[in-house]
């Protein structure tokens, strides 16, 4: 019953992963991004 | 495997401190799983990618920005913030469906520029000038109708009109204009197409 009633769905990969670059990109991210705190309110500052 | 007795909420605790290098290790221990659930429902690597990134923005602007209270529940955390972009992707590409364009329709087969281009602009101005210089040569009752017909789109009635004559005068002095042009494009030879 299975067989008639369902399509083929394409075959998800175990290794599925992001990109290297990807990955960077966000740590890169993270360590550029600095947040101020100021008399309560909050800034995003993105330091390159 | 030493990693993993380090636990995501002290890992967390740590990356707020400033320890950045705990970010990379939560990102790393759960890459795949965030990843693959991402791709089973979008089933396109470069948008997987893409929310992939959108995902841990999210996730690092929220923790630098304190607003993240849910400790030891790191995981679904960040996957209920990737089901969310995904939902948020969907719901864009519903709004303004993308066309692709790769199956056998040609979207181009239906969208042309109907502007002419450079060459084809040339000859149409050639054969206009070349037209405007043989009506210039018809004789001037001709000529007349002729222009307020077909240049300044009058009736025959309100040519009539204006040059005083009848409107079957004026049919006349027509048909003998376009007789005359005829006749003299057929003489030389005059291409007026393009």
């Amino acid at each position: 019953m299975a067989k008639l009633y369902s399509e083929k769905t394409p075959q998800i990969k175990n290794d599925l992963n992001p990109k290297e670059e990807t990955v960077n990109f966000l740590l890169n991210y993270s360590k550029a991004l600095s947040v101020i705190d100021y008399n309560k309110l909050k800034f995003e500052a993105l330091l390159n | 495997m030493k990693q993993e007795l380090i636990t995501d909420a002290v890992l967390v605790s740590n990356y707020l401190q400033g320890d950045e290098s705990a970010l990379s290790v939560l990102i790393t221990r759960h890459k795949q799983k965030i990843y693959s659930f991402i791709y089973s429902k979008v089933y396109d690597r470069d948008i997987t990618e893409d929310i992939f990134q959108d995902t841990f923005i999210k996730v690092i602007r929220t923790l630098k920005l304190g607003k993240y209270n849910e400790e030891g529940k790191f995981l679904p955390w960040v996957m209920r913030i990737s089901h969310n972009l995904v939902i948020d992707h969907f719901r864009k590409n519903n709004r303004m469906p993308k066309f692709d364009n790769t199956g056998e329709f040609s979207i181009f087969s239906v969208l042309s520029d109907s502007s002419l281009n450079a060459e084809k602009q040339i000859i149409k101005e050639q054969v206009e000038s070349d037209l405007r210089r043989l009506i210039e040569e018809l004789p001037d009752d001709q000529k007349d109708v002729l222009m307020m017909r077909m240049y300044q789109d009058m009736s025959f009635k309100e040519i009539s009109d204006k040059t005083g004559v009848s409107i079957n005068t004026a049919l006349g002095r027509m048909r003998y204009a376009l007789i005359n042009l005829r006749k003299v494009i057929d003489q030389k030879n005059i291409i007026l197409t393009n």
